[in-house]
């Protein structure tokens, strides 16, 4: 679990005060934190660790990164269920 | 795509094992400390691609694994009550305790529930006002941003009904008790990429210097790892000892300065224990006061368990690089990922689990030759 996933920024909102972001990884879209690298723009590449944004990272890494990260059977964090503004879940596939 | 391609290719690897058999001249003991690392590095055989005076061991940093059975019998204590809504990182949910684990809680009626974000808990919290949502905070550095911000935003926007049950971890002070002890065989440490891309490695050079050994903050791909290796093997022939970066295309000498003012304002440094290894002092994050109301150690009274590993399991040493999961007579019969008797199986990035899932409890014939990319290529 303790390793950051790459994804896509394809959306960045604010919400309750915080900057937030639709990250793409694969075929799956997450919300992710940004306050942490809060000058990141739509179409840029993100390392998510557990909905949080740490670094940013060029496109050609986050492909290779996710490629080795599926192989290696770490992106089970990202079928975690959803869960809505209301804290209900939502199913994620 | 072309440079994943290139960047995969076995001659590149080729490459740099040829490097590191021709520096190499005296036989060097170097431990990963992420378990990341060293998922890769079985994954992927890279430790036999080494020269054979090149050991490879493996660390601590595998927080499911160090998280002590205490602080997990606590956490299904917890969960076990029933106004509680008990929110977990998915990988804790199979970790067991003295009795049971989160999962045979959740089957009982226990209303446990895996989170993607820490912040998910808030979103519970509002919808749940009755009830007391406690998170599972555990972790490295590399987690501690995302933590520390449920703390934050729970305290700001006075959301009560949200606890955190913390059991982090931090990673210098852990290489220092390795580094002490009597024991210690190792020289060198490949450094972990994701901690440091949120600490930087800064606070990794007075430890470098004081135990003279080398430091290479090292990402987790099959090259990366190798490279970490060559550039601590050309330290250790050179007799320096110092801090090199790896990881720089992720990672700079400060690293992520946002996320550590955060994490500094939610928590302060205290000792900690480790599972298999024990207390280390100054090891761990700790909430600081002011977010005592939302600290569920101060929360719930739960009695201090008294709890054993079996005596078999060596898993402390195999943490602190003393031993591998072959040297344990458990290892792969009566402990399995099933049956987990002790730290390092009980999440896949644990060194047991590792040597387990890649086949390494088998014997030499039954396991399938690696038709990974790195050993095909040699
Ligand atoms: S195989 Fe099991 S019992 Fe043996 S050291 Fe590893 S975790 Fe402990």
């Amino acid at each position: 679990m303790c390793l950051a996933i790459p994804g896509k920024v394809i959306d960045a909102f604010d919400q309750h005060g915080m900057r937030m972001a639709k990250v793409q990884f694969g075929g799956i879209v997450r919300e992710a934190c940004l306050e942490y690298v809060p000058d990141t723009k739509v179409g840029e590449y993100v390392l998510v660790h557990v909905g949080f944004a740490i670094s940013k990272v060029d496109e050609e890494e986050a492909a290779r990164t996710y490629q080795l990260l599926e192989e290696m059977d770490q992106l089970t964090e990202l079928l975690s269920p959803v869960v809505d503004e209301k804290g209900n879940e939502e199913d994620t596939r | 795509m072309k440079y994943l391609d290139e960047y995969r290719d076995g001659r590149v690897a080729r490459k740099i094992v040829d490097e590191i058999n021709r520096v190499q001249t005296k036989p060097w003991v170097i431990m990963e400390v992420c378990g990341g690392q060293t998922h890769s590095i079985v994954k992927n055989g890279i430790d036999y691609l080494l020269p054979a005076g090149v050991e490879l061991v493996h660390g601590p940093g595998c927080p499911v694994c160090v998280t002590p059975l205490e602080m997990i019998d606590k956490a299904h204590a917890i969960a076990r009550m029933p106004d509680v809504i008990f929110c977990s990182f998915g990988d804790m949910l199979r970790v067991p305790g003295s009795v049971g684990d989160l999962f045979t809680i959740k089957s009982e009626g226990g209303d446990v529930r895996v989170v993607y974000s820490p912040l998910d808990c808030i979103k519970i919290a509002r919808t749940n006002p009755d009830r007391k949502v406690v998170f599972f905070a555990i972790g490295f550095e590399t987690t501690a941003p995302a933590n520390a911000m449920l703390a934050w935003r729970a305290k700001q926007e006075g959301v009560k009904n949200i606890s955190l049950l913390v059991s982090h971890v931090l990673v210098p002070p852990a290489l220092v008790a390795i580094l002490q002890s009597s024991q210690n065989r190792v020289q060198g440490f490949l450094g972990p990429g994701h901690v440091c891309a949120v600490m930087g490695y800064e606070e990794y050079e007075p430890i470098s210097a004081r135990f003279h050994a080398p430091i290479v903050i090292t990402g987790f791909e099959p090259l990366d790892i190798l490279q970490g290796t060559l550039m601590t093997i050309r330290q250790l022939e050179t007799e320096r000892a110092e801090v090199e970066n790896e990881y720089s295309r992720i990672l700079n000498r400060d690293g992520n300065k946002a996320a550590q003012d955060l994490v500094f304002r939610v928590f302060e440094v205290g000792d900690r224990k480790w599972r298999g290894i024990g207390i280390i002092p100054r090891s761990g994050y700790h909430l600081r006061p002011e977010f005592h109301e939302h600290d569920a150690e101060k929360l719930f009274d739960v009695a201090q368990i008294d709890t054993r590993e079996p005596e078999i399991c060596i898993s402390g040493e195999i943490l602190r690089g003393i031993k591998k999961p072959k040297d344990c007579p458990a290892f792969g019969t009566a402990c399995t990922p099933q049956h987990p008797l002790g730290a390092t199986m009980v999440s896949a990035e644990g060194a047991c689990a590792a040597y387990y899932a890649y086949g390494r409890h088998l014997k030499k014939e039954e396991v399938d030759v690696p038709t990974h990319s790195v050993g095909a290529a040699s």
